[in-house]
């Protein structure tokens, strides 16, 4: 390479005449003569593009960079032309992408042109035509003169002693504590500002007793005979679509009132499953079921997403987050992944007229650990 | 009307009342009770379709199912699982099955023409009643609703089979089967049956309208319509977040390598 005839001389040659030291020659012991600082090797030569050499490449390059201003000019265009001619509606077939729509399909092409024909076209022309000569920037320390570090000591140690801090130390201290104390009403509004400390809202779901368990999404009651051996329903509580409640005392809208249809689903959602009463290994679940029918809440101890994949041949129930599966026969027991706690049950039975309703609220917090629940 | 309101303290007016009542109830029970809906499809069988059924049962079936279909360690009783249980097994491929596994699979093509299922369902229901063939009324999905379907769908079949049907795991091994393109009738013959890991959705828990809504959605989830592009499986954030680490930043990495390359 005739590139080392530009580069500073080295100043030390290797022992062995440059050939580089390999594991056959086992212990090569050092010579000492590392230098005591690397040259600086420079920049590789200077090599002149194309497009500044010929001509023709440089007219090339021209067009080229035309041509892709041009491309986004031309996508902008058809951008604002399918905006307006394409139907919303229309759908047309893609190999590959299936039914798409027209005006998508077209108004993010045209985009793409657009943007990229910006970019590229930019990118292009500085890469061949702008100027390309390397310029160094040279580095400097960054710390200050000797003499305006100590002139600033000086300055510093000359004012502490005219205002007398040396003296009257109290100055210090208090001024010191006035300033420190300053910074708590900000912190106090990022804290507040985290929102009113949740109360019950934890703690309780919008289950009591005495409500009817109805299908969810269609709001209808459930016959205990309408639950047969291997059927799930979906349940909700009765009433949990009614009005919302504000403006109530905390113990009057415990069991969430004051909250959204959405945010009540949230944490009452529950799993109906029929399974044979002698399958039960624990005689709570049996109790607190009906002739067989068990209620479990459907929210995954372990992130709060819903189990709902139940298995009706080896009554497990599956969280389809983090795989956490709890068995039915023992209880809603994890028998596998994070969840720590069993899926808390709802004590069911039946009204008069044979619907199924709940005996009481749930008796533990449904849902993921929280900081006083752990 | 005012003839009617002198003689209704008439000691006959109580036995017409309960007459008239019980006609009433006893109507509206034979319209209304979907026993009778799920039967009112199924095709006329006669003593020879039970006779050719139970040849083909004992050539087929009868290894695993026993030869009186009373079910062995290897396979399940059949006394009672119903004609929709046959036709949704065998109709899919699933039955006989191909190997031992953790889950049956659908398989092509299906080794029996309808003829010989309905034979083999006949038979099955000699054993046993159970539900049977599905109304084709409800069970082509026709004229459903699809906006409520979406709905029932979401709430009781998307956890395992994925909001979009794309089908999803379960535990050790066992999955949902993905639910493009399958024919409405055994859609509904797994709902009433529940097939494997499957729950039963019978009439009593979502009732023939809601199964004609839900299969009229899974149709036109069929139909592949995605106006904002390619919808990488539907399988949810995994598969964009697979397509962004392996095609998207790989092509922004190129991008910026070619940024800083020097022009020839």
């Amino acid at each position: 390479m005739n590139d080392n005839d530009n580069r500073p001389a080295h100043g030390h040659e290797s022992p062995s005449g440059g050939t580089a030291v390999s594991l056959e020659h086992g212990h090569v012991a050092g010579s000492g003569n590392v230098p005591d600082r690397f040259e600086n090797p420079g920049l590789p030569p200077h090599q002149p593009r194309h497009a500044d050499v010929d001509p023709k490449a440089a007219k090339r390059a021209e067009r080229q960079v035309l041509a892709l201003f041009t491309l986004s000019i031309l996508g902008t265009l058809g951008f604002v032309i399918a905006y307006f001619a394409i139907d919303i509606e229309a759908m047309t077939f893609f190999p590959f992408f299936g039914h798409v729509s027209v005006l998508h399909v077209l108004l993010g092409v045209t985009m793409a042109l657009s943007l990229l024909g910006i970019g590229l076209g930019a990118v292009h022309w500085a890469k061949t035509l702008m100027p390309d000569h390397e310029s160094i920037e040279e580095r400097h320390p960054i710390h200050a003169a000797p003499a305006d570090r100590e002139g600033f000591v000086d300055t510093l140690a000359d004012g502490g002693e005219k205002a007398q801090l040396g003296r009257r130390p109290m100055i210090g201290v208090l001024g010191g504590t006035a300033l420190g104390l300053f910074a708590v009403p900000p912190l106090l509004q990022v804290l507040g500002g985290l929102g009113p400390v949740p109360g019950s809202q934890l703690a309780e779901t919008f289950w009591k007793g005495g409500m009817r368990l109805v299908r969810d999404p269609e709001m209808t009651p459930i016959r205990a005979d309408e639950v047969t051996l291997g059927s799930v329903f979906h349940v909700l509580p009765e009433g949990i679509d009614g009005e919302t409640v504000h403006g109530r005392p905390d113990s009057e809208t415990r069991n969430d009132e004051d909250l959204g249809v959405l945010e009540r689903k949230a944490k009452a959602v529950v799993l109906l499953m029929r399974l044979d009463p002698s399958q039960f290994q624990s005689q709570k679940a049996r109790d607190w079921g009906y002739q067989g029918i068990v209620a479990y809440n459907k929210i995954c101890t372990h992130a709060g997403c819903p189990v709902g994949l139940y298995e009706q041949q080896t009554h497990h129930l599956l969280c389809p987050c983090h795989q956490s599966t709890f068995d039915v026969t023992q209880d809603c027991k994890v028998i596998f992944g994070p969840a720590k706690r069993p899926l808390p049950q709802l004590k069911i039975t039946v009204d008069d007229e044979g619907y199924l309703v709940s005996t009481q609220g749930f008796m533990e917090p449904v849902g993921p650990s929280y900081w006083e629940r752990s | 009307m005012k003839a009617l309101a002198a003689r209704r303290r008439h000691p006959a007016a109580l036995i017409a009342l309960l007459v008239v009542g019980l006609i009433t109830v006893g109507g509206l029970f034979a319209v209304l009770s979907p026993m009778q809906r799920a039967q009112a499809g199924a095709p006329q069988v006669s003593a020879q379709d039970v006779e050719a059924g139970k040849k083909l049962f004992l050539a087929n079936c009868a290894t695993c199912h026993g030869a009186n279909g009373q079910g062995t360690k290897t396979g399940p009783s059949l006394a009672g699982v119903g004609a929709a249980s046959v036709d949704f097994q065998v109709g899919t491929g699933r039955m006989p099955l191909a190997a031992p596994g953790v889950q049956a699979q659908r398989t092509e093509p299906v080794y029996f023409n309808q003829t010989q299922i309905d034979q083999m369902a006949a038979y099955v229901t000699s054993l046993g009643p159970g539900p049977g063939i599905p109304d084709e009324k409800y069970a082509s999905g026709q004229g459903g609703n699809i906006a409520r379907g979406g709905e029932i769908f979401r709430v009781n079949c998307a956890m395992c089979h994925n909001f979009a049907g794309s089908g999803g795991a379960l535990t050790r091994g066992k999955y949902a089967p993905p639910l493009k393109d399958i024919e409405g009738k055994h859609i509904y013959e797994a709902m009433v049956t529940g097939p494997q890991s499957m729950p039963v959705f019978n009439e009593t828990n979502l009732d023939p309208e809601a199964k004609r809504d839900v299969i009229a959605y899974l149709h036109f989830l069929d139909k592949n319509e995605n106006p904002g592009g390619h919808a990488l499986g539907n399988f949810g954030p995994v598969g964009d977040g697979f397509f962004f680490w392996l095609i998207a930043i790989p092509v922004m990495l190129g991008a910026a390598v070619w940024l800083g390359k020097k022009a020839a």
